[in-house]
């Protein structure tokens, strides 16, 4: 123990680090904010260093070359050993970040913590969001598969939409005219030196303001910030009601960050690592490219904006969420804390939390993507066509052939992109359905090129019959009453 | 007492380092910034953009469209895979053709084609297009990306060595097909 002791002065002596440390550890901090809602800015941190570990131990086997980066994730995941582990630690830990960071910035959001002094500690976190989206991104790159390649297209395809610039950008982006060995060579730099050295940086930036303004004190409703004045009231709040930061604090943040840690290796152990799917080989079209599930919102969004609002939305959207985020501390720099009398910041963050979910929900299942395969492999289910007429059936044919079912579901199989055709015969009358076929409209492809008169009389016959038992189809009857009104009044007819 | 106009052999010294540093880091950055554009300047006029035989005409039968793969004309050594690439050749008759980027419009995924229904579907998001590249349905603004294309020598060659982009196909034959 002795020994111990000597050798710990020898090293102080030298380094002088012992009392700036004791002196950071033992800072007070209010009492009330030894709280598991203060858990998750270390809760990052600690997943950030993981994935550091991670990514190291990663780089001893991977290897960042167009051909051969594919098959060295094949070697991590089957021949090295534990190297499966390894990727899915990685894998899960960046999805873990990413949740991490959101969930630490709405409470910081809540609590007000963004307001007068710590204005810049919530800019640097701003920007460490954007780094770790980025890393989120980079890091899907380094898994060169099927999806990181047309992943890379959608990204490419996204810049080049930059008025001016766009096909300068793009090429910038993957380090010449095609997305190939330079792209993964840049994204590599991207990801393991570029974006983790301003990310370390950055963190230390964070820490260091923390540390140097204080911890964000629990809100009180009704306890105003003002600038003139807020100092000495933090000031009197930890000196009155204040308790060391080690060990009345520290303790929570250690455990839940131990928990966090646990979770993403159970996740690692559980689920295992991400993929890599198909060869990044473009000349397989046969693939369904999703990105990974912090950006499937983005991916949703793209299918459901209307084409004209696209460019616009990629382009302006980015720019005025950060720029929202990073003038948000300006625009309401001192006031009120408390989330209890900040209804509409509750409000917005409640807004942004459904539509993400929403849309990260809707990408499950992408209703909006023909099911390519449906028209060869979802039969048509047989109580459709049970006791049809010959031409009816023949009708049936040609709505499989003609792969219909890749866009309309019949008996909940089937595509989305289009309506469900159970009933569609109620909805629509024979005419209105041919016309619909022959003209397609409401998003519908023209089939009038594409089908025979036979063949449209046969398909519709079929659609015709697409009705509930007991409900009678659509007929029109406006007819009867157009025509008899049009021998009524023809003298004074509309214009 | 010091005189404040005297700059003193100290001062001098430091501001004449500061000054050569500048110099030097200046003199770096015209081969560093060089170095980082040159995936933008290198090869623009002739590798890539150089035609590529995609197979006789005989192998696209009239009337069909197939899928054909190249090897990119500008590939370097770590490329693999990648440097390939599918197309869509729709031969018309004769030797009139229509060659097809096999990336969609919108974002470019992927597009596949079904013959029974004459349409490119695209799996990512819901575009569909007609046999002749127009836009059917969906979001994207536009009809699929085409190579300029000729026969030689019975050969059908394209010139496509660079990504067609909704934003930069301007270098491409991109205009706009007719609406079927």
């Amino acid at each position: 123990m002795r020994l111990m002791a000597q050798i710990g002065d020898w090293f102080d002596r030298r380094l002088q680090l012992a009392a700036p440390i004791r002196e950071v550890s033992e800072h007070p901090v209010p009492r009330n904010t030894a709280s598991w809602w203060y858990v998750f800015g270390s809760a990052a941190l600690v997943v950030f260093l993981l994935q550091l570990v991670t990514g190291i131990l990663l780089a001893l086997i991977y290897v960042p070359s167009g051909s051969e980066a594919w098959s060295s994730l094949q070697a991590l995941n089957h021949d090295v050993t534990l190297g499966w582990f390894i990727r899915a630690l990685h894998g899960w830990g960046s999805n873990f970040m990413v949740a991490i960071v959101l969930i630490h910035m709405v409470q910081v959001f809540l609590f007000g913590a963004y307001k007068f002094p710590r204005e810049l500690t919530w800019i640097v976190g701003v920007f460490l969001l954007l780094m770790t989206l980025g890393m989120a991104f980079s890091g899907q790159v380094l898994r060169f598969d099927q999806d990181a390649y047309w992943g890379l297209g959608i990204g490419a395809s996204i810049a080049s939409r930059v008025p001016f610039v766009g096909a300068t950008i793009v090429k910038l982006m993957l380090g010449g005219p095609i997305i190939a060995g330079a792209t993964l060579s840049r994204f590599f730099a991207l990801h393991v030196f570029v974006i983790p050295g301003m990310l370390i940086g950055f963190v230390c930036l964070h820490l260091l303001m923390v540390l140097k303004l204080g911890i964000n004190e629990w809100p009180m409703p009704g306890r105003l910030v003002k600038k003139a004045t807020y100092a000495t009231e933090y000031h009197e709040l930890t000196k009155k009601d204040g308790a060391p930061f080690v060990p009345y604090a520290v303790w929570k943040d250690l455990l839940f960050a131990a928990f966090i840690l646990l979770a993403v290796a159970a996740c690692a152990v559980y689920f295992g690592p991400f993929g890599p799917t198909g060869r990044p080989d473009p000349t397989i079209i046969q693939t369904v490219p999703k990105p990974d599930y912090f950006f499937l919102w983005l991916y949703a969004l793209l299918s459901l904006l209307p084409p004209s609002l696209e460019t616009p939305a990629l382009l302006i959207g980015p720019v005025i969420a950060i720029l929202a985020l990073l003038l948000l501390p300006f625009l309401s720099g001192e006031g009120e804390k408390s989330w209890r009398r900040r209804p509409i910041a509750v409000l917005t963050v409640m807004l942004i939390a459904v539509t993400l979910g929403t849309l990260t929900h809707l990408s499950g299942f992408t209703p909006w993507s023909p099911h390519m395969n449906a028209w060869s492999g979802d039969p048509v289910p047989e109580r459709f066509v049970h006791g049809a007429t010959a031409l009816q059936r023949q009708g049936a044919l040609v709505f499989q052939v003609k792969q219909c079912r890749n866009c309309h579901s019949l008996g909940e199989s089937g595509g989305q992109r289009g309506p469900a055709l159970d009933s569609v015969a109620v909805r629509l009358t024979q005419d209105q359905l041919i016309r619909q076929v022959i003209q397609g409209g409401g998003n519908m492809p023209a089939y009038g090129k594409n089908l025979s008169p036979a063949e449209t009389t046969a398909l519709v016959t079929f659609l015709e019959t697409l009705h509930p038992a007991g409900q009678a189809p659509a007929r029109d009857a406006s007819r009867d009453v157009v025509l008899s009104d049009a021998q009524e009044k023809r003298p004074g007819a509309q214009p | 007492m010091s005189n404040e106009n005297l700059v003193s052999r100290r001062g001098f010294f430091m501001k004449m380092g500061i000054l050569f540093n500048g110099l030097v880091a200046a003199a770096l950055t015209v081969p560093i910034v060089g170095y980082l554009l040159s995936c933008i300047t290198r090869g623009r006029a002739n590798a890539y953009l150089s035609w590529v035989p995609l197979g006789p005409v005989s192998e696209f039968p009239e009337g069909e469209t197939r899928l054909a793969t190249f090897r990119n004309p500008y590939v370097t050594p770590t490329d693999g895979k990648t440097a390939d690439t599918a197309c869509w050749v729709r031969r018309i008759e004769g030797e009139q053709f229509q060659v097809f980027a096999v990336n969609c419009a919108h974002l470019g995924c992927p597009v596949r084609w079904f013959q029974q229904s004459s349409l490119f579907m695209c799996p990512c998001h819901g575009g569909a297009y007609y046999q002749d590249g127009s836009r059917a349905s969906g979001p994207p603004e536009r009809g699929l990306f085409q190579y300029p294309y000729k026969v030689q020598d019975g050969l059908v060659t394209i010139q496509a060595g660079e990504l067609p982009t909704p934003g930069a196909s301007a270098s491409l034959a991109g205009k706009k097909p007719s609406c079927a």
